[in-house]
């Protein structure tokens, strides 16, 4: 009985070492901004392009990441937000007359709000209703975007999409767009950043794991559930809000079902629940093929093939791949085993 | 009032395709888990098959269709279990349905790229006439349709109710465990059912395209009133897909005559959303326990 | 004595199955109440019905005197009602600290400071003592789902208390312990209760773990209360002999 350590009284506490892990996220993220920031002065308009393309996708990925890597939620309508979150920039900014600032926060807070009014019934069933629900969202905003001619263009779309001034400064050449968006996907990526680490996501991922017990917890699923929804919506809506002014036209095709079937498999394909698998994925989806130079159809069948191969082999994605390669090479001198995180899915 | 009644029937023949496909799915997600998302494509592709075979090979059409929807049934049915579903259900439901999204946009991509960009009209098993009666014009290639359906629903009924691999069948699907230990070969029951799956995917191609073409596109609506008609009918019964399917057919085509023909789909879709916010388990299903 | 759980006349149906069927008992501020019965008899969604996992076919469950029949588990849990399941329920992907933070944060702060505040909620203080109070301190980093069977048990043991919970139900805390192990949970468990007054509830399948460690048992048998009475009553009741003891 002696060796029992009272309960209220003081107990040596074990050494604190939260921080004691360098946050290589934290890093990466730093370093890769700086990085991007400078690279493409030699590239040309297409190369700078591209380089902005897959920034604003990985937004769009970062969310979708978010709800579904983090959370467990399947939501087949990232495009769908994302061309809510288009749309509105775009209408804002030319009809509107607004500021690109204001016409970005409100497409991002629309699409929070679309998210949790989509959110709540479905997840008042089951977490997999979500899935069929954001289905039929998806094909509703795509028939809207298309038919609804007086206010988006229908088929023919919206042109002429103004890029932004910000604080005087005019952002029209491709580089300065660039380095903005450069600066915009840093911020977004870092509040992500924060958000995963704080108690929220240690609900968030408590509720992909194991509801049940979470529940018991003290945890309230539905909250939190809806929440991860609509914050990875909402990410949808400021990549959209950044896509507009990048393309400067924008019509019903790339917000359609199946590129919100594609945004789920760069998630996959970058590491579902890795914060920095977005990127990976989106440099998969969007990058990759304009380097290849294959064309759209059949670029998407080897894309989702690569898939189809990574979730038999390793359905941690290829920050997945990575990781294993990494614990491997420091496994063989340390001789210990390290904290390895499982798959995500 | 005559021509309401036209509308009915035609939606009654597209319900009863969409029926064909939604029972195929709640099948293979009773016995596996698997939540198809290529469940359209597998609509979309047997018609393109046979047509391929038609086009490059140069087979008269009765034999492409014969060899079109074995090699279908081979590969979507035994194929997609073996490479797909088997190999990635150990890591859960999730990444296997990710799996079928990915499946989809090969099938989809792989039908436009290989074949066709372009509505192909595909020929029908009956001549497009159309019967006049008290007024009423009526096609008989939808009386066929729903016949057809029909006799294949109410045979798959009475496999699965009345003969003794029917209710091994059942048994797998209900509680794998308890199945095996009474001696049920619950990998082969599973099987049978993509199998059924596919069978059911392939007659619900040969049907709908003569209507609507053989198109790469075909998938998409066609797998969103599935999976509609699923839910509506209750996602654990054949006949809530079954009458699911008819009321989504019928819905979809009452709405395109009277609502308009571009927000067509909207309305099965909101159909949708009131069935979850009221009924969530679905006209005809039971409710599920939480359970622990 | 203040009673401060009260099931009345509880019954579960699953079809024409009577999983349990009119259970009655009271469960005192500051003691330990065992729950025994053999396999099957229903133990287990009692514990669920009684913490909203499931919803009970008829009767009533008081906290306090209050209703709190059909509340949800997140809101039970909120009213001071922790529980373990039968089954390990540590969360395998976060550090044995995170699990007891995770099991604590709900509890502190508002959904805004959880957000915006500090990452821990203000709980690695906390954490850290139940840590050595378990003895898992060098375990404390270390990825919970690569602790033993044994660790595991006492992690999900621990991670009820970190709510500061008042009454706190255990299924089966020794299923699948080793001896010394079951030793150590027992010795926690009876200076959690003297020290902190946390009234426990445990469903035990190991006798001895229940007679030496509880104040009084209720004994069940096919869905129904059989006896209730201190270990020693309960051991001499002719019924609980032949029911259960006797076999």
């Amino acid at each position: 009985m002696s060796d029992i350590p009272s309960f209220t009284g003081n107990v040596p506490s074990p050494a604190r070492s939260f921080w004691r892990r360098t946050d290589g996220v934290l890093i990466t993220l730093l370093v890769a901004a700086v990085l991007l920031w400078f690279v493409p002065a030699g590239m040309g308009r297409y190369g700078t392009y591209v380089l902005s393309l897959w920034l604003v996708t990985a937004i769009a990925v970062m969310g979708l990441n978010l709800t579904l890597g983090l959370a467990g939620l399947k939501s087949l309508a990232q495009a769908a937000f994302m061309g809510i979150g288009a749309y509105a920039t775009a209408l804002l900014t030319t009809k509107g007359g607004m500021g690109w600032l204001p016409a970005f926060a409100i497409s991002g807070l629309l699409t929070f709000a679309v998210g949790l009014v989509l959110g709540f019934p479905a997840l008042r069933v089951k977490a997999h209703y979500l899935a069929f629900v954001t289905l039929a969202f998806s094909t509703l905003i795509w028939l809207v975007l298309r038919n609804e001619q007086w206010l988006t263009g229908g088929v023919f779309g919206l042109s002429n999409i103004p890029r932004p001034t910000l604080f005087g400064m005019k952002l029209d050449g491709h580089l300065a767009f660039h380095r903005f968006v450069v600066v915009v996907t840093l911020i977004l990526a870092l509040a992500l950043w924060w958000l995963i680490r704080s108690p929220w996501g240690r609900a968030f991922l408590a509720l992909r794991e194991n509801p049940v017990r979470a529940a018991s917890l003290g945890i309230n699923i539905r909250n939190y559930t809806l929440l991860a929804f609509a914050i990875g919506s909402a990410y949808a809506g400021f990549a959209g809000a950044l896509y507009a002014p990048l393309v400067e036209f924008i019509d019903p095709s790339p917000f359609a079902l199946s590129a919100s079937f594609f945004l789920l498999l760069m998630v996959v394909a970058g590491g579902s629940g890795y914060q920095l698998g977005p990127f990976i994925g989106a440099l998969l989806g969007v990058v990759l093929p304009e380097y290849l130079r294959v064309t759209g159809g059949l670029y998407l069948i080897l894309f989702a093939a690569i898939v189809v191969a990574l979730l038999i082999a390793c359905p941690q994605g290829i920050m997945g791949l990575l990781e294993r390669g990494w614990t491997a090479i420091r496994r063989r001198p340390a001789g210990r085993n390290l904290p390895v995180k499982e798959s995500a899915l | 009032m005559a021509e309401f009644i036209a509308y009915l029937i035609a939606g009654l023949a597209t319900g009863a395709i969409y029926a064909l496909a939604a029972i195929g799915f709640t099948l293979v997600w009773q016995t596996s888990q698997t939540i198809n998302f290529a469940q359209g494509e597998f609509v979309m592709l047997p018609a393109i098959l046979i047509l391929a075979l038609v086009k490059l090979a140069g087979a008269p059409f009765w034999l492409a269709a014969v060899l079109g929807v074995a090699l279908f049934i081979a590969l979507f049915g035994w194929g997609f279990k073996i490479t797909i579903v088997d190999p990635m259900i150990r890591h859960g439901v999730l990444p296997l349905a990710i799996a079928t999204m990915a499946l989809a946009i090969i099938m989809k991509e792989g039908a436009k790229d290989g074949f066709s960009a372009e509505a192909q009209s595909f020929p029908s098993l009956l001549p497009a006439q159309t019967l006049s009666f008290m007024g009423i014009s009526i096609s008989l290639q939808h009386i066929a349709i729903i016949v057809v359906a029909c006799v294949a629903i109410g045979g798959l009924q009475w496999f699965v109710t009345r003969t003794r691999t029917g209710r091994q069948m059942q048994a797998a699907a209900q509680n794998p465990g308890v199945a095996l230990i009474l001696g049920i070969p619950v990998a082969r029951m599973v099987m049978l059912t993509f199998l059924i799956n596919a069978g059911l995917a392939a007659l619900a191609s040969v049907l709908i395209s003569p209507i609507y073409l053989a198109k790469f596109s075909n998938g998409e609506v066609i797998g969103l009133f599935a999976f509609i008609a699923a839910i509506v009918g209750g996602f654990n019964q054949v006949r809530g897909a079954l009458a699911g399917g008819l009321i989504v057919g019928v819905i979809d085509s009452l709405a395109a005559a009277y609502v308009s023909t571009s927000y067509r789909l909207a309305v099965p879709l909101v159909l949708l959303v009131i069935i979850i916010l009221v009924k969530p388990e679905g006209l005809f299903g039971r409710k599920e326990e939480r359970r622990v | 004595m203040k009673t401060v759980l009260q099931v009345e006349g509880l019954a579960k149906h699953f079809g024409g199955i009577r999983a349990v069927e009119d259970v009655s008992f009271e469960v005192h501020e500051g003691e330990i109440l065992g729950i025994i019965g053999p396999n099957g008899c229903g133990k287990s969604t009692l514990f669920n019905c009684i913490l909203g996992q499931l919803t009970p076919t008829s009767g009533r469950v008081r906290l306090d005197g209050q209703d709190v029949t059909g509340l949800t588990p997140e809101e039970m849990n909120k009213r001071g009602v922790s529980r373990t399941f039968q089954l390990l329920q540590v969360f395998p992907e976060l550090s044995v600290r995170e699990n007891l933070i995770l099991a604590g944060q709900e509890h502190r702060g508002t959904m805004l400071s959880r957000l915006f505040g500090p990452r821990d909620a203000g709980l690695t203080a906390e954490a850290d003592r139940m840590i050595g109070f378990f003895r898992l301190g060098h375990l404390a980093d270390a990825r919970a789902g690569g602790l033993s069977y044994g660790q595991q048990k006492l992690l999900d043991a621990a991670m009820a208390f970190m709510a500061g919970p008042r009454l706190v139900l255990l299924d089966e805390p020794a299923g699948g312990v080793n001896l010394t192990m079951l030793g150590d949970l027992k010795e926690r468990l009876k200076v959690m209760n003297a020290e902190a007054g946390s009234t426990f509830v445990v469903i035990e399948h190991n006798m001895d773990f229940v007679m030496s460690l509880c104040t009084r048992v209720v004994v069940m048998a096919e869905g129904k209360v059989l006896a209730v009475g201190t270990p020693d009553e309960v051991r001499a009741n002719p019924a609980v002999i032949e029911a259960y003891l006797g076999h």
